[in-house]
């Protein structure tokens, strides 16, 4: 490794001395970067999973990113569309981006409107799965004013309008490379899908699947002095604690994507000296679904639907509630996060004006108030400690992941649980199977075929609309709509549903914030859904790596041009 | 060889099979090692919980990531679990795994091997089926088997033992192939020998040919599949269990206290060296004790 290191540090060197033409673009040698998880496609349009769509980041730019303080930057377009400067109509149906004339795509012909268009019609191409559909959620048609001027119409008033093409889940893509890949296509186009000609900093060197993708500098882009590094070899595979390893322990590599390891792992890997965590607070919440519906096996096709009827036990608010009450939070975040998780009582901490302190009493662990709400609703402890009602049981099969951080959480909470006379089982599942969505497969979040289940959730961007969206009535998973949809603990109420209407007709900020504030204490006060732990988004960066700063809201490869070699 | 065993019986009491076997076996050096060690092993997993009282899945959390102290001698995890309680408790699961597994693939394996390997008929169909189960992809196969039987194992056998049966059930079915394989050609040699001629010559059917004498001239390969096997269900069981598919995550065995110890390794080396040895120390005492039933039970070296 040494070796190969000497030799990678001396091909850098001699690149200085090759490139000194080209300003500062290339002369920082080669970027290793790990991710745990390895990317399998680069067009973000086709895949669900964060690696792909950052991985492609590298490569496909956006009209505009959100900078690591969550404010929009544009990228390809000129300036950020706002009423004030009349880029956003008066009546929020429609977005005028205005782009800039001197990008051309890495193959050197020039990117126009007609390109952003192209985009937008893949995605909504009604025959392709498109996975950034939320982001053209309610779009009408995109049109090109001219070569450098995009309007796009939304069918209703939108007062966050800028879903299509900020952020790297919804990217523009060459209309030249793409075109014949419309709609039931698009899968089959491995060539563009595996090397997207784009506007970003690097292009496509060579890619094998699951495996390794390396890049090199885009000779044509936008910024002349970017970026830094001239190649980047962005490798996936491992496990969490090995990629960390490799940045903070030995040094191998210069960035590790997710940290998710023990805090006492964690510090003996940065006593190394190699590295540091960086981390940053965005809106992931670690939480419990309830099963509001009945997953019992007999059931059959209606197993874990609204037709199979409610859950023999977790349909009592009490017993909810009382779940929620009898888990020590601070316990979690020591054992599991340190310092980057904080306890949470919402399923919406952030950002600061949509964060509600109405439920802040879950933040002190009450195990003599839980038992008083149990014995109270008739629950009362049986022959072997488990409280029963009529026969049924309180015992509680809970999901989730498999990792070893969220196997320790789920020990500490059946323990808890155990205090208070319920009984767990406890079930992990590979994360690629419970992620995954495959329809065959009984283990999917979305089946959820258990009583409680565990896991992350967050949105991109600062605003809450589509997120506070995943808990109305029809976002719930049945064989109806092929367990697609956000809403796992099957709630539905019409109160909810219509306060979710009405933000999405609401423009004022304060009262936008009001709205998901209520919409969040609701979800709260039912106890449907339990949150645990507010997480920070934590990667691992090298000493030797600098302008590196973690972007909770956007691709954490979003400004990798930026990026440096510091000694 | 027939005379100096014929002279050595002449002036001694009646001496019957097995007494040899055990006689040749205690002289095995490493064979009694491994049986004193194995029987320890068996031993300290199955009463040791009675003397070290610890509830191995109790958390206390104030008590995290010990040394070795008097109440935790082998330390504690990263939650607070006592070592010792977990690695005896993990031991009952993984020692009764690794032997009903092994039992069931043996039996497997015996059985098709012997009858591939005697039955000309039977040769084509059992040995393409064995190359089928070659062929199978294990982790899709065991998806789908998981997929299939554990909600119904896990309400009648309860969650635990339902999954105990199923992961026997598993890696009994899918490695009986190579004993198979070792037995059948194994049995084509022996059969084509002067012994086998002679018992079908006076007319011994096939069941007792079998019985008398081919199978106890197979018992050597067999004894080493035997043994090997052991140590595969043990770590068969852990990779399940790794992938989710295995007990709850609560549940201690060997593997899954390997597994959960690796990242905490130069953090408190007792979470892998203690579960390691366990499983090393098994596989290895039970390998030589194999080897020492091999050696006693070949005619050939017996007596010498």
């Amino acid at each position: 490794m040494r070796k190969l290191k000497t030799l990678i540090m001396a091909t850098a060197a001699a690149s200085t001395f090759a490139t000194v033409a080209l300003a500062e673009r290339g002369s920082d040698g080669n970027l290793n970067v790990a991710y745990w998880q390895a990317v399998s496609i680069l067009n973000p349009y086709l895949s669900g999973g964060t690696k792909d769509i950052e991985a492609s980041s590298l490569i496909l730019d956006p009209l505009a990113n959100y900078r690591p303080d969550g404010s929009m930057e544009p990228a390809l377009a000129t300036e950020i569309p706002t009423i004030e400067n009349g880029g956003v109509s008066e009546d929020l149906t429609s977005i005028t981006w205005k782009l800039r004339d001197d990008v051309v795509w890495s193959d050197g012909t020039p990117f126009t409107a007609a390109d952003v268009v192209f985009s937008a019609n893949y995605c909504l191409d009604p025959e392709g799965g498109c996975n950034a559909a939320s982001n053209f959620a309610d779009v009408e048609s995109v049109e090109a004013l001219d070569d450098h001027t995009v309007k796009i119409n939304f069918s209703v008033a939108k007062p966050f309008p800028y879903g299509p093409f900020v952020g790297a889940t919804a990217p523009v893509i060459q209309e030249a490379q793409f075109k014949e890949c419309m709609g039931a296509k698009a899968p089959e186009c491995t060539e563009a899908n595996f090397g997207p000609i784009g506007t970003g900093p690097f292009v496509v060197d060579e890619f094998r699947a699951n495996d390794v993708v390396t890049y090199k500098a885009n000779e044509n882009y936008r910024d002349p002095a970017q970026p830094a590094f001239a190649t980047v070899t962005l490798k996936g595979g491992g496990d969490s604690a090995a990629t960390t390893r490799s940045v903070l322990e030995t040094g191998e590599f210069d960035y590790a994507w997710n940290v998710q390891v023990e805090p006492e792992v964690l510090d003996q890997m940065m006593a190394a000296g190699k590295g540091e965590i960086i981390s940053a607070f965005g809106t992931s919440v670690e939480r419990l679904m309830v099963q509001l519906t009945n997953p019992d096996p007999s059931l059959g096709d209606k197993r874990a639907t609204v037709e199979g009827g409610p859950h023999p036990f977790l349909s009592d608010i009490n017993v909810r509630k009382a779940l929620s009450m009898a888990i020590d939070r601070d316990i979690l975040v020591e054992v599991g996060y340190g310092p980057n998780g904080q306890v949470t009582c919402n399923v919406l901490p952030a950002p600061e004006i949509y964060a509600s302190t109405a439920n802040d009493a879950c933040k002190t662990q009450d195990v003599e108030g839980a038992k008083a709400l149990l014995d109270e609703a008739g629950w009362l402890p049986g022959p072997d400690g488990v409280r029963e009602k009529d026969g049924v049981r309180l015992s509680i099969l809970y999901q989730t992941s498999t990792n070893s951080v969220r196997q320790g959480t789920q020990a500490l909470i059946k323990q808890m649980w155990q205090e208070i006379g319920v009984e767990t089982e406890l079930r992990n599942i590979d994360a690629g199977v419970f992620f995954g969505g495959d329809q065959s497969s009984p283990d999917t979040f979305q089946k959820f075929f258990a009583d409680i289940e565990m896991y992350t959730n967050n949105f991109d961007g600062t605003d809450p609309e589509a997120y506070m969206g995943n808990w109305v009535c029809s976002e719930i998973p049945s064989p109806k709509n092929q367990w697609i949809g956000n809403n796992m603990p099957r709630f539905c109420s019409e109160e909810y549903d219509a306060l979710s209407a009405e933000m999405g007709q609401t423009a004022s900020i304060e009262k936008r914030s009001a709205l998901a504030k209520k919409m969040n204490d609701m979800l709260m006060q039912e106890y449907v859904i339990i949150p645990l732990i507010h997480r920070g988004r934590v990667s691992a960066a090298s000493n030797t790596l600098g302008n590196v700063v973690l972007n909770p809201w956007d691709s954490e490869l979003a400004f990798a041009e930026e990026w440096t070699r510091v000694e | 060889m027939t005379d100096q065993a014929a002279t050595t019986t002449l002036g001694k009491p009646q001496r019957s099979l097995w007494g040899d076997v055990l006689r040749q076996f205690l002289k095995h050096k490493g064979g009694v090692a491994g049986l004193v060690i194995f029987s320890f092993i068996l031993f300290a997993v199955l009463f040791g919980p009675y003397i070290h009282t610890i509830d191995p899945q109790y958390l206390d959390i104030r008590n995290k990531n010990l040394g070795p102290t008097w109440k935790h001698p082998m330390g504690t995890d990263n939650l607070g679990r006592d070592g010792l309680a977990q690695v005896l408790s993990g031991g009952r699961v993984s020692l009764a795994v690794g032997i009903a597994a092994m039992a069931l693939s043996l039996l497997l394996g015996t059985l098709i091997g012997i009858l591939a390997g005697f039955f000309r008929k039977l040769d084509g169909p059992l040995m393409r089926t064995t190359d089928l189960f070659l062929a199978l992809p294990i982790l899709p196969l065991l998806l789908v088997i998981i997929l299939l039987f554990r909600d119904t194992l896990r309400s009648a056998f309860g969650p635990e033992m339902g999954i105990f049966l199923l992961i026997v059930f598993v890696i009994g079915i899918t490695s009986w192939m190579n004993t198979a394989r070792i037995v059948r050609g194994e049995v084509l040699a022996v059969k084509e020998r002067e012994f086998v001629l002679a018992a079908r010559s006076i007319g011994t059917g096939s069941t007792k040919t079998i019985l008398r004498h081919i199978f106890p001239n197979v018992l050597s390969p067999v004894m080493v599949s035997a043994t090997l096997g052991i140590a595969t269900a043990i770590i068969t069981e852990s990779a399940l269990s790794f992938l989710g598919l295995g007990f709850p995550s609560d549940f201690p065995t060997w593997g899954r206290l390997l597994y959960d110890g690796a990242n905490f390794m130069t953090l408190n080396p007792a979470r892998v060296i203690w579960p390691g040895l366990a499983i090393s120390l098994t596989v290895l005492s039970v390998n030589y004790i194999g080897d020492g039933i091999r050696d006693a039970l070949d005619p050939r070296i017996r007596g010498r």
